[in-house]
């Protein structure tokens, strides 16, 4: 693979470069992860705490694909403006403090351009209200069409494993698509003077280790600095309100929390590269792998563990993509069963409503509804609603049954209709213990239909391979604060 | 006895919206050892448990972690309709009665 060599080449001149830039070559760097995501609200008493002990930068995540496919699709943040502005504002007016730089990845949950735009928005409104001024570098993560589908013509997109199809139509039918970006652009940000970092979807672990490798700190090291950081008070022993505070040195790096009754045990630590993630030793980015096999955890104090033996293997350079695409508009009916006849009988009666329900929206909707492009489901909270296939205990029958009727249509309209129509055989359909008409689902709400809007699904797990580390980014540079604005 | 009354944490969770990922943690070494030893944990029964093929089902041994790990590929990825557990938060509960002699 010449050119992922020639790649290669490229990524350690860079590194080189990177070193010389900074402007003195550390031994040592600190720095304080103060919140596992911008939002949930940072403890500022255990941030000054952890200022007082000279950090080199404040590094934050800001973004997951835990909550789901959504924020992506929609471009929409998972948390409310007001939380994002005070935890950034407190990170803001911290760095300007201690003069260091703050760096914020995965801006507004997902990192799409309209992502990071919402976050720069509220930078702007803090910088005018503290009177701050920042040089601030805003990197855009959101990927362009076009380019990568000359990515996929030149066979330069590679699945994972499990990953959907890829093809011209899927990337076409994305609504948004990122790349996750490593730490070259950050630190090439950092190097051309940037105060504040706002970066669109990013590794996690790359925003702690940009720093300490342009130091010339072991990347396996500084990667597992970084794993071990992201989550916040997450890898203490037990979660409370707090920050970390991490330093890596050429031999080892020490972890450890502000915050009362937060601790780091060699347990909790060591644990932590398990969470989330399908093998707990080794972890990819877009330089290659650490390794966190021969990783050793020992407690120094009754706080803080020391890390060492952390190992780095450079591969050919990746960029990690995520796209979303619309599944469809949602509609859907809370309700609950109690009648032991019907409970005792559940599959076969909603499997009769159902049929019922097809019925009516082909003698109703005719051509408008075709089966093929609608789909109901029940979500039957008490007998298998949670695991759906997996539950090994489906024959245990409960008192109580709880039903989420999910109508999922190509238009909200149609969803919309779908699920009224679905109400009646819901509520009456019969069953031969009870002569007569019956009430059979007890709904929650009038109207009992509520529309979800549009629904989105993952359709890319892929990776791409670019010429440099930085042809997939974007780097604005915009002074923020003082006389330009 | 049961591996929820040896274990001081049993979790699922999403690794991605792809995958699976089960940990079985531990207070201590001498429990943990007990486990591995039983060789009640391991891919083929972890396989049977979930439905799903052996060879799709990746095991780990963190002895540094007092922990076990397994990860599988999600049954539905996540979000898609029919999901029914979009952090995939509550996919242990199998696990909590395996007998461990």
């Amino acid at each position: 693979m010449v050119a992922g060599l020639l790649l290669h080449r490229l990524i350690s001149l860079h590194q080189e470069k990177m070193s010389e830039m900074a402007n003195e070559e550390l031994q040592q760097i600190r720095f304080i992860s103060p919140i596992g995501s911008m939002g949930g609200g940072i403890s500022s008493a255990a941030l000054d705490e952890a200022l007082a002990q000279s950090p080199h930068f404040i590094a934050c995540d800001a973004g997951t694909t835990d909550a789901g496919p959504f924020s992506l699709g929609m471009g929409a943040p998972a948390f409310p403006r007001e939380a994002v502005k005070r935890d950034l504002s407190l990170m803001l007016r911290a760095g300007r403090e201690a003069s260091i730089p703050v760096i914020i990845g995965s801006a507004g949950t997902a990192g799409g351009d309209t992502h990071v735009d919402w976050v720069l928005e509220i930078a702007r409104e803090i910088v005018s209200e503290h009177d701050l001024t920042l040089r601030t570098a805003v990197i855009y993560s959101e990927q362009d069409k076009a380019y990568l589908k000359r990515l996929v013509h030149e066979n330069r997109i590679f699945p994972l494993d499990p990953a959907p199809p890829i093809s011209d139509s899927i990337i076409d039918g994305s609504t948004r698509i990122v790349g996750m970006m490593g730490v070259e652009p950050l630190q090439q940000a950092l190097s051309d003077g940037a105060d504040f970092v706002l970066a669109g979807r990013c590794s996690d672990s790359a925003l702690f280790a940009a720093i300490p490798l342009m130091h010339g700190l072991p990347p396996g090291l500084a990667w597992h600095a970084g794993k071990v950081s992201e989550c916040g008070t997450l890898v203490c022993e037990t979660l409370g309100k707090g920050v970390i505070f991490t330093t890596v040195s050429q031999n080892e790096i020490t972890i450890r929390p502000y915050g009362n009754g937060l601790r780091c045990t060699p347990q909790s630590v060591a644990a932590h590269s398990l969470y989330e993630n399908a093998d707990p030793y080794l972890h990819r980015e877009c330089s290659g792998t650490f390794d966190l096999t021969k990783s050793t955890f020992e407690a120094i104090d009754r706080l803080t563990v020391r890390i060492r033996g952390s190992e780095f293997i450079a591969q050919p350079y990746t960029v990690k993509l995520e796209g979303a695409e619309l599944a469809g508009y949602q509609s859907i009916i809370v309700g609950g069963i109690r009648d032991p006849y019907i409970i005792r009988q559940l599959d076969t009666w909603l499997g009769s409503v159902r049929a019922y329900i097809d019925e009516s929206v082909s003698r109703v909707l005719g051509d408008k509804a075709d089966k093929s492009l609608y789909s109901i489901n029940f979500h039957t909270y008490g007998i298998n609603a949670v695991m759906g296939a997996l539950e090994p205990n489906s024959k245990h029958l409960p008192h109580e049954v709880g039903i989420v009727l999910e109508a999922t249509a190509p238009t909200q309209d149609l969803a919309h209709k779908l699920a009224q129509l679905s109400r009646q055989p819901l509520l009456h359909y019969p069953i031969k213990e009870w002569v007569g008409s019956i009430t059979a689902f007890a709904c929650l709400h009038n109207p009992a239909v509520i529309d979800r809007g549009p629904v989105y699904r993952f359709n890319l797990n892929h990776v791409a391979v670019p010429s440099t580390p930085f042809e997939m980014f974007r780097t604005h540079f915009i002074d923020l604060g003082g006389s330009s604005t | 006895m049961i591996l929820a009354d040896i274990a001081n944490l049993i979790r699922s969770k999403n690794a991605g919206p792809f995958t699976l990922t089960f940990d079985i943690m531990f207070a201590d070494l001498a429990s943990y050892r007990r486990v591995k030893d039983s060789g009640a944990l391991n891919p083929a029964a972890f396989a049977k448990l979930y439905r799903c093929p052996v060879e799709k089902v990746r095991f780990f041994e963190c002895e540094n972690a007092l922990a076990f790990k397994f990860s599988i590929p999600r049954p539905l990825i996540q979000g898609q309709p029919g999901d029914g557990d979009m952090h995939g938060g509550q996919q242990f509960i199998p696990l909590m009665t395996v007998e461990i002699p």
